[in-house]
């Protein structure tokens, strides 16, 4: 119980920086007035100034200040708190809180910020929520301090570390002790040297920034800092490096993955359609988009279950797309059997006519389709390597949708009969097989699924008329590359490009990348005109 | 029977001007504007809006009274963002429909496919688009930014008030991204930036992919200086790069992304959430307070009758544009080229940020230059502006093949690359 009470009085002590100075009302209305100026320079001296004083005010001024809630009055330029509710601003004043009532915008002012005031606030604030009794904003102000290093901060930090039981916030918080003190000019060398030290395990952004700063050197070759700080930070930055190297391979085959993952999406119909039945569709882009599209009209539909109608969107998605590839089936694609010329044609004639019917209901603009919370962010696995999470649930779905339509194919009826129809159409038919609604039911799979694909799609690019364009030479090459008609093939060839692409990409630039992958696909072909897995057997089309 | 009777009216009053005098058939009762703007294909985007500006502003124009007295009348065309198709439209613009002045273009191949056409046939077209410069055509009126108005008040906020030494300058694989590159990179070298502290990346349009781009962006960031990124990255490609930049963690107070391409309407089509805080800089922001603004916005809302459309920067370079055009017709009294290409320079119009712009005898016009940070309502928030105006410069001051020209399209020097060291006109037309 003592101890307890201690450690409060301390952390009391603490959170009453040494330096500030206290000052009453009338001061503090003195020192917020400046805020209210149109220049943002000025705005921000006197955040700076703001942040030497001590008033019981002074956090919640500035935390309304960094939510864009700080407001003055236009008349007498009162500094006022507000608060938005359903397009009404109701204000309180920001020093006595006494209540305002409801203000009309148009008498109002925000005080503006810009991207260095608002860095600037969350470190003045960082320092007074360090011993803030949640810890993820004691997290938040960890690594605010580790990202702007300031040797005011340490002996707030050396008290946080003792009284934190959090791991995680501890680690930062000795990190940033180490970061500051490394950095620390007034402190002795063999302390610096000891500190930089310290930092050889850690892999943050903060760190590398820190000793890359004291390793650096100037025009004539000479370190900036002392000789022996500098030789250490070198040396830690090298290992750091190394490990954060290792790290950024791991990094970019997860990249090639979820490249692939979304390759194979965009493929999977086409490996149907084009793979199984032949019928070159160039229209199967678009397929994408309706998909795409369809996902949006789900979060128009329920706006407020933004989650939920990603998952309705899926089935969704399919059933329309699908129905659009049996329509087109039916009414002009089946004439076209065996004709490929005039399928090309055809087909790139729809898809222009589906893109500017896109473009005649639902506009020419983008249109926005939300994230999901749970798809938004990162999976941090350590300070150098993190998975974003659309990517990896995108990768996951691919593979899903992958396996079952390789079940269909191979362990459904209606899969049977489809191998049988593409391997001998005669037979097939001699065998009581409905070729006809096999092929429909086949086209309209394909179309089905590259709905779906638009249903992950929407996630990374943009809904838009011209979204399937941008996937259908993709779908192309790796349904050419992986061997027509072969499932696998299409899985394989999907992650070999994905994988080629992104290590290609850090070397030779995006542009490049793409122009190589072209040429390697172009003399891979002509080696082996029937891609990396072609079917064999004299069924097989030569 | 009421039509055929209108028909007949207008046979009438055909024959008998006929009649009356040759030259008068071909000064009808109205003034033709062309709208040379795609409305189908890519672009379609982008320039639909532009289009329907035009026409907005001829309907009120119409409304006054016209201009000389004659009613207005648009021609629309729909060049379906193929260059080439833009050129074949401009002569058909001028050829057949006979107007007397072209609005449209958007990207820098338009216009260039159009240049000749326009050179030949000598029909004055305004441009409303922030372009790369290093151009100055007697027939073109660029209203849009030139370089200086815009990237590099750009790359001075985040050298001055931000503090960037680490610069990666990102855009798409075409002109105007490498011309204004090149122009940046010079610029910033010019200022001290070592070679190593700036990052060159290009990638394809409508590029979706960005994970390894923007990983590349976070190691380059980390070299212990303030790091920014300078984006004249394409339109829609923009919205899967900051939805990357958001997923691997960086935020606007890390490393601030400027764009060039994006505004209220490219923000409108999308999620703000992951760009808040990152900068755009224009000429023009719908959040301007300006009683013009003000106007412009409730006319547009009025006109495509949606309360939810913006304004954007290009449709404030068709405003001026236009308004220009119609003082310089009126100034002229007559809409013929040669006479408005005289009387133009040197008019001034109102802007819509509370202003007047005026056109300069390079055929580029003075404009404010903001910058403005992204807000969570799709619009921006302005937190730098310069002081007072800056002219359009056509031939950029940074490069070393272009730093000695200039344009003037004033009479005695009447040249639009004119070399002040030699003292000579290269004489190519644009």
């Amino acid at each position: 119980m003592l101890k307890q009470i201690l450690i409060l009085i301390t952390l009391l002590l603490f959170a009453s920086p040494s330096w500030a100075i206290e000052i009453n009302d009338q001061q503090l209305s003195e020192k917020i007035q400046p805020l209210t100026q149109k220049k943002l320079k000025q705005v921000s001296k006197a955040i700076d100034e703001l942040s030497q004083y001590q008033h019981s005010r002074i956090q919640p001024i500035l935390e309304a200040l960094l939510n864009n809630n700080l407001y003055y009055l236009r008349s007498d330029k009162e500094v006022i708190i507000t608060e938005k509710i359903d397009d009404k601003y109701f204000a309180i004043n920001a020093i006595s809180s006494s209540d305002i009532g409801e203000v009309s915008k148009s008498s109002i002012k925000k005080i503006k910020t810009n991207n260095k005031i608002r860095k600037n606030l969350r470190t003045i604030l960082a320092k007074l929520s360090l011993s803030d009794s949640n810890v993820d904003s004691r997290l938040i102000a960890a690594k605010n301090l580790r990202k702007n290093p300031s040797a005011e901060a340490t002996s707030l930090l050396e008290e946080a570390v003792i009284s934190e039981k959090d791991e995680e916030v501890k680690r930062v918080m000795v990190e940033a002790l180490n970061i500051i003190k490394a950095l620390d000019s007034n402190l002795e060398e063999s302390k610096r040297v000891e500190a930089i030290y310290k930092l050889n395990d850690s892999l943050s952004t903060d760190a590398r920034n820190a000793l890359t700063t004291l390793s650096s050197k100037t025009a004539d070759g000479d370190f900036t800092h002392p000789e022996a700080v500098a030789l250490a930070a070198e040396k830690v930055s090298k290992s750091i490096a190394g490990n954060v190297n290792l790290y950024s391979y791991v990094e970019t085959a997860f990249f090639g993955l979820s490249m692939g993952s979304v390759l194979l999406l965009a493929a999977i119909g086409l490996a149907i359609t084009f793979g199984v039945m032949g019928v070159i569709n160039m229209a199967h882009g678009e397929m994408i988009m309706i998909g795409a599209y369809t996902t949006y009209v789900m979060q128009l539909i329920m706006p407020n279950l933004i989650t939920m109608s990603i998952w309705v969107a899926i089935p969704a998605a399919f059933l329309v797309a699908g129905m659009v590839g049996i329509l087109m089936e039916r009414l002009v694609i089946r004439h076209l059997y065996g004709r490929p010329l005039e399928t090309l044609l055809a087909t790139f004639g729809i898809s222009l006519i589906l893109q500017q019917l896109v473009r005649t209901i639902f506009s020419p603009l983008n249109k926005e389709v939300i994230t999901p919370e749970f798809m938004a962010g990162s999976l941090q696995i350590n300070e150098a390597l993190s998975l974003t999470y659309n990517r990896l649930y995108i990768i996951v779905f691919a593979l899903i949708v992958f396996f079952a339509v390789l079940y269909i194919m191979k362990k459904t009826t209606l899969g049977l009969q489809v191998r049988a129809v593409t391997q001998n159409r005669e037979m097939a038919k001699a065998m009581g097989i409905n070729t006809d609604r096999i092929d429909m039911i086949t086209f309209g799979l394909g179309s089905g699924l590259a709905g779906i694909a638009g249903v992950a799609l929407s996630q990374l690019s943009n809904v838009g008329p011209n979204l399937g364009q941008a996937y259908i030479v993709d779908s192309f090459m790796v349904v050419v590359f992986g061997g027509v008609g072969n499932l696998w093939g299409t899985f394989i060839a999907a992650f070999v490009l994905g994988e080629l692409n992104k290590f290609i990409e850090p070397v030779y630039g995006a542009v490049l990348a793409k122009v190589l992958i072209l040429i390697f696909i172009i003399l891979f072909i002509q080696k082996r005109p029937r891609g990396l897995f072609p079917q064999k057997g004299r069924d097989a089309e030569g | 029977m009421i039509k055929n009777n209108i028909v007949n009216v207008f046979k009438i009053g055909a024959l008998s001007a006929a009649i009356l005098s040759a030259s008068a058939v071909q000064a009808a009762d109205t003034i033709k504007v062309g709208v040379l703007h795609s409305l189908s294909g890519t672009m379609a985007i982008s320039e639909t809006t532009l289009k329907d500006t035009v026409l907005m502003l001829i309907d009120e124009q119409n409304k006054k009274g016209g201009v000389l007295g004659k009613k207005l009348e648009a021609v629309v065309v729909d060049p379906a963002s193929d260059w080439p198709l833009f050129a074949e439209k401009a002569r058909g613009l001028i050829q057949n429909d006979k107007v007397s002045a072209i609005f449209g273009c958007w990207t820098s191949v338009s216009r260039k496919s159009v240049l000749p056409v326009i050179e030949e046939l000598k029909t004055p077209m305004f441009y409303p688009v922030q372009y790369e410069g290093e151009e100055s055509s007697k027939y073109v009126y660029y209203t849009g930014a030139a370089p200086n108005q815009q990237a590099i008040p750009a790359v001075d906020y985040l050298m001055d008030e931000i503090g960037a030494k680490r610069w990666v300058l990102a855009g798409t694989d075409y002109v105007y991204p490498r011309t204004t590159n090149k122009i940046l990179k010079a610029y910033l070298e010019s200022k001290g930036v070592a070679p190593e502290d700036i990052m060159v990346n290009y990638t394809p349009f409508g590029h979706s992919d960005w994970q390894s781009i923007v990983s590349d962006i976070k190691k380059f960031g980390s070299a212990g200086k303030k790091t920014a990124v300078v984006s004249t990255i394409n339109g829609d490609a923009n919205v899967p790069f900051y939805k990357e930049l958001g997923n691997q963690g960086i935020s606007s107070e890390d490393i601030p992304v400027v764009a060039f391409s994006v505004g209220e309407e490219e923000l409108s089509g999308l999620d703000t959430k992951p760009l808040v805080g990152h900068l755009a800089a224009w000429n023009y922001f719908q959040s301007v307070e300006a009683d013009e603004n003000s106007e412009f916005i409730s006319a547009w809302k009025k006109f495509t009758k949606n309360d939810k459309r913006v304004t954007n920067d290009p449709m404030e370079a068709t405003y001026i544009g236009f308004n220009m055009w119609v003082k310089a017709v009126e100034k002229a009294g007559t809409a013929e080229a040669e006479a408005v290409s005289d009387a133009i320079i040197g008019v001034s119009v109102p802007n819509l940020t509370g202003g007047l712009s005026a056109m300069m005898p390079n055929h580029h016009i003075t404009k404010p230059v903001l910058i403005g940070e992204i807000q969570g309502n799709g619009q921006f928030e302005v937190v730098s502006e310069t002081n007072g105006l800056v002219a359009g410069d056509a031939w950029s001051d940074f490069l070393p093949d272009s730093k000695d020209l200039i344009a003037d399209w004033r009479a005695p020097l009447s040249c639009g690359n004119y070399n002040v060291k030699t003292a000579k006109c290269s004489g190519q037309n644009f």
